[in-house]
């Protein structure tokens, strides 16, 4: 059995760059749907909060066939001469569809608090969309981004049943903290089972803190009205 | 939108009713004057057990079996934190020599069951050509599916295969370690792997892989099937001539039928 470092690092691995996807993914899409209202919405929203209910057992086959070699994207993925299934990838991609939702969740709410026509007032003084995006909606949809970002942390470095059956249990490739407290448990050596689950509850706990921390009352800024408004050319 | 919701609200209602009433239904239907046995088999013994439970509980129509399959080594865990078990069927001998030290089996109920052998194994359209175990350690072959040897006899057996053959160091990056000895199976149908290690008696049950070599003969005479009765047991007696079916010519008859040899006592 290899140490307790690997498959920490394998986690933090898969964590890190699960987030900053997930992170452009959920704040994208939560952008557009909180605009969003044509008749697919419901189902649209439906489809983006979809791995958050099912069993992660669900999101592993779907996976699976879908990357697998009689799925659709097969043909492509020979062409390009990467096989996915029980890789680090798929680690990485099984963690992002589970933690998808929370941000897509919680950014979508936090999207839909911002006032429309602060934004539009920053249009009105000829800002592009980008930076409306960047310099308006974004800071004001901050706290729920964040929350969304340390719920998304926390969801990824939990998962575990997607991850076994699509990127399986390669000791330092894929063996994340869950899947070698797994395999731990299984061949009866409930130390390292113990000892593994300490760092994750450790880990665990850091990112709820954290959400706590953010999530402190602090004075409602209504700042950013005020000079918007000034400059506003009399109507 | 009003009646709507209600139509929504009545049939959530009336879903968890009628899951709630199937579950009581299920409760009362155990009160019945029966017996059930609780058997924890290894998972290489899926198919093979689940055809001679057909038959106990055919001829003994008092008798309910429920079956548990995993690698001997998570049932080992399981049984030791105390999962109600009444027959334990181990793909290895290890993991009931560990059972057997801490006092957990009915004395004298251990035997040996069966015997098996480890098989190296690729997709039925694999275009590698691997001859042998040797061919493992080709640029070729990237993953090898294999149970893992800390919890899965199969694995452990796969291992001292590669290693009687001087080739584990150098595959050992390729490993992926499966839950249970059907999970390889299932990655190698898949094609998910270019190989694995499982029992001959899986292979036999495929239709999606081929044979490539049999383990050394030092390491594939090693492997025995034990069973015993669980200490804890409240159905000693019933666990007892349910062991000794599983001696009879007729239960042994299934056993060769799946590829399995039985040890001569």
């Amino acid at each position: 059995m290899d140490g307790y470092l690997s498959p920490l690092l394998v986690s933090l691995k898969t964590v890190a760059v699960a987030t900053v996807i997930t992170f452009i993914l959920g704040v994208g899409a939560a952008r557009w749907m909180a605009r969003y209202s044509g008749w697919l919405r419901p189902l649209i929203d439906g489809l983006f909060i979809l791995p958050l209910v099912l069993p992660p057992t669900v999101v592993g086959l779907v996976l699976l066939l879908t990357f697998g070699r009689h799925g659709p994207l097969w043909p492509l993925l020979t062409r390009m001469d990467v096989n996915v299934i029980l890789s680090w990838p798929a680690t990485v991609i099984s963690a992002t569809v589970v933690a998808f939702p929370l941000m897509y969740m919680t950014a979508r709410g936090a999207f839909e608090q911002v006032d429309g026509s602060i934004e539009d007032a920053a249009r009105t003084l000829g800002a592009g969309e980008w930076r409306v995006f960047l310099t308006v909606s974004l800071p004001l949809a901050r706290p729920g981004i964040i929350a969304g970002t340390v719920l998304c942390i926390a969801r990824s470095l939990g998962e575990f049943g997607a991850t076994v059956m699509f990127a399986g249990n390669i000791p330092g490739k894929t063996t994340t903290l869950p899947v070698a407290i797994y395999f731990a448990y299984s061949a009866g050596d409930t130390e390292r089972a113990l000892y593994l689950a300490g760092m994750v509850l450790a880990m665990s706990f850091a990112s709820v803190l954290c959400l706590a921390f953010f999530r402190k009352p602090r004075p409602r800024t209504v700042t950013l009205v005020d000079p918007l408004q000034e400059g506003l050319p009399a109507a | 939108m009003n009646s709507l919701k209600k139509l929504a609200l009545l049939t959530i209602t009336a879903v968890l009713l009628a899951g709630l009433i199937a579950g009581l239904a299920g409760c009362s239907q155990e009160e019945e004057e029966a017996v059930t046995l609780n058997v924890f088999a290894a998972a290489s013994l899926t198919d093979v057990m689940e055809e001679i439970n057909g038959l106990y509980t055919g001829e003994h129509s008092s008798v309910t079996i429920t079956p548990n399959y995993g690698s001997s080594g998570k049932l080992q865990t399981q049984i030791e934190q105390g999962a109600p078990c009444d027959v334990f069927i181990s793909a290895g001998a290890r993991q009931m020599d560990a059972l057997q030290s801490e006092n957990m089996l009915l004395t004298d109920s251990r035997r040996d069951l069966l015997q098996n052998k480890v098989v190296l194994i690729v997709p039925s359209d694999s275009t590698l050509g691997l001859a042998d175990f040797n061919g493992l350690t080709g640029a070729s072959v990237t993953r090898i599916a294999i149970g893992d040897p800390a919890s899965v006899p199969a694995g452990s057996y796969g291992k001292k295969a590669l290693e009687k053959l001087g080739i584990y160091s150098q595959v050992q990056s390729k490993l992926v370690l499966c839950t249970d000895v059907r999970d390889v199976l299932t990655h190698v149908e898949n094609g998910d792997v270019e190989a694995g290690i499982v029992y001959e008696t899986d292979y036999l049950i495929s239709t999606k892989v081929k044979k490539v070599a049999e383990g050394p003969a030092e390491v594939n005479a090693t492997i025995v099937y034990p069973v015993a009765v669980i200490e804890e047991t409240e159905n000693a007696e019933a666990a007892g001539k349910y062991v000794d079916f599983l001696f009879s010519d007729e239960a042994g008859e299934v056993f060769e039928e799946y590829g399995f040899v039985l040890v001569q006592d």
